[in-house]
């Protein structure tokens, strides 16, 4: 069975691998920033079980790192690569030899990864199945390899090669790659300091409650705003439903609570859209595509966001009261 | 009730309105939010270090990189924009409304993983929107080819999050079933799920339409470089 363990032992090899290329490149900021990366994926599971077993010191020393992390993105410690198109002229030549090839490894990552989680529950034998209960992760991993297998056939390199062009992305990425794990500790932090009780509480002091339409707009910028300080609408949901969806709209106005539900949820969706905290999905591909403005993902899509937020509370005033 | 922890997300919004590096502002914040509730330093450490272990999967985008980087040095973005550009009827909104509404239409079967950012934005979508781009504007300039991109990878959040929402297994259709059933309001999946639908229309159409407007000011920008071209 591939273990969520083994996922973990692969991210560490991609981590490592770029430390390893930048200690040889003498960029030591980026070399101990992977460094400390690929030791965290490797012995997390075992951190993470010590933790539970009481000794705290395992963890406390990862959140020393993660400080550690931060000091060195944050005051220049890294250095992007520059990146030298003096082999552009070698990729015109590869991509005209090789054509629709290039295509299929791309194709094989979603399309591997979505045929191993529909036959998941096929692929067994006996007693032993490949894929573990929850088969997301493994299903990814198992498809990326699966493809970079095929990359790596389909352009004839050797499988260092991997690692290497792996490392030139990850020093690319830079500290981006990791925000969304600390934004994630954050709203951990948050949570266990009581942030989300504090707003929840805030709003229901200010909302007029004798008013469906004025407690459903209430509802609906109370997930935006705190979907966009936690940058995840699956933290709002519950906090602000509890404040204000549940005792106001539902129990005293009489709203449907799956309307309420479903709408207010996608309408946090339209804050996700408009949050740095949101990372993985608005800071991430900015530095992916190379944007000069890290906002560049934000600014493009805020209309559409603000326009459906607009269009999503009218709908939940509607049709949440539409048998009242 | 304990307000102060309330100054980490001041913290935060200040942090990012001044333009600070993220990594500092997100860990300075933790640091404020936990003093001001009261937590000791190895407390706030210990729980900075297991919240960062637990959430190691947003980190599983870099399993990719090894397919995506041999490919993208054996040529994947030239052929990927050369094919783009030999196909006559292809434009940038065409393009750009094919896939949303493509993500759209698997993310509601629950085939989230098909696309992304890592996985097909910066290889195959991106530099397709570009050279889609360049057929309305041949003087693409960098403001507007930085523009494209940005609305790529705008169109693939759009496309992710208001398609997602109409799948009955999604996680977030779960806990809102999860959060009322604790709450004694029993309800089926389905009939959450299917209020989502009226916004993943609104989302599209809302959206196609920016991108068509977006492609008439390249149109717009290319006439306008045309005009001052003719007349010396």
């Amino acid at each position: 069975m591939i273990k969520i363990a083994y996922v973990w032992w692969l991210a560490a090899l991609i981590l490592g691998a770029a430390a390893w290329f930048d200690l040889r490149a003498r960029r030591w900021g980026n070399a101990v920033f992977w460094g400390i990366l690929a030791t965290v994926f490797a012995a997390g599971d075992s951190i993470i079980a010590a933790n539970k077993a009481g000794d705290r010191l395992p963890v406390q020393v990862v959140g020393a790192a993660v400080v550690a992390l931060a000091l060195l993105a944050g005051f220049g410690g890294m250095r992007r690569k520059v990146l030298v198109d003096s082999d552009a002229a070698q990729r015109e030549a590869s991509a005209l030899r090789l054509g629709h090839r290039l295509f299929a490894p791309a194709l094989l990552i979603p399309l591997a990864t979505t045929l191993l989680l529909l036959l998941a529950p096929a692929l067994v034998y006996g007693d032993w199945r490949l894929l573990p209960a929850s088969p997301t992760v493994p299903a990814l991993a198992l498809g990326c390899c699966i493809a970079a297998a095929v990359a790596l056939y389909v352009t004839r390199s050797r499988p260092g090669q991997a690692l290497q062009e792996s490392s030139r992305l990850l020093d690319q990425l830079s500290w981006a790659v990791v925000l969304p794990m600390l934004l994630a500790a954050l709203g951990n932090v948050f949570e266990n300091t009581g942030v989300g009780a504090a707003v929840a509480q805030l709003v229901a002091m200010v909302v007029p409650t004798d008013s469906a339409l004025a407690c459903t707009v209430a509802y609906g910028l109370g997930m935006i705003a705190f979907t966009m300080i936690m940058g995840n609408a699956f933290a709002a949901f519950p906090v602000m439903t509890a404040g204000i969806g549940l005792p106001l709209l539902i129990r005293q106005h009489g709203a449907d609570p799956a309307v309420i539900g479903a709408l207010g949820m996608l309408t946090g969706y339209c804050g996700t859209l408009l949050t740095p905290m949101a990372a993985n999905f608005n800071i991430v591909p900015a530095v992916l595509l190379e944007l000069k403005n890290e906002y560049g993902v934000i600014r493009a899509q805020a209309v559409t966001a603000v326009l459906l937020a607009v269009t999503n509370i009218a709908l939940m005033y509607f049709l949440a009261f539409r048998n009242v | 009730m304990n307000y102060w922890p309330l100054l980490g997300v001041a913290a935060v919004v200040a942090g990012f309105a001044l333009r600070l590096n993220p990594m500092l502002v997100v860990v300075a914040a933790g640091f404020v939010s936990g003093f001001a509730a009261g937590l000791s330093l190895p407390d706030l450490l210990a729980l900075i270090g297991s919240a960062f272990v637990n959430a190691r999967a947003p980190m599983l985008v870099i399993l990719t990189l090894p397919v995506i980087g041999l490919l993208e040095h054996a040529g994947l973005r030239e052929h990927a924009q050369r094919w783009i550009a030999g196909l006559y009827f292809m434009s940038l909104s065409l393009l750009l409304i094919c896939y949303m509404a493509l993500r759209q239409i698997l993310g509601a079967f629950g085939l989230t993983s098909i696309g992304g950012h890592a996985q097909t934005v910066r290889p195959l979508i991106a530099p397709m929107a570009e050279a889609a781009a360049r057929k309305t504007q041949p003087a693409l300039d960098d403001e507007q080819r930085e523009r494209t991109r940005a609305l790529a990878a705008a169109t693939d959040n759009v496309g992710l999050f208001f398609g997602e929402d109409v799948f009955v297994a999604f996680g977030a259709v779960l806990l809102i079933q999860t959060f009322y059933s604790s709450n004694g309001i029993a309800l089926e999946p389905w009939a959450i799920a299917v209020w989502a639908i009226p916004t993943a229309f609104a989302a599209f159409l809302i959206h196609a339409v920016r991108i068509v407007v977006f492609q008439y000011g390249l149109r717009a920008s290319a006439a306008a470089a045309d005009g001052t071209e003719r007349t010396p």
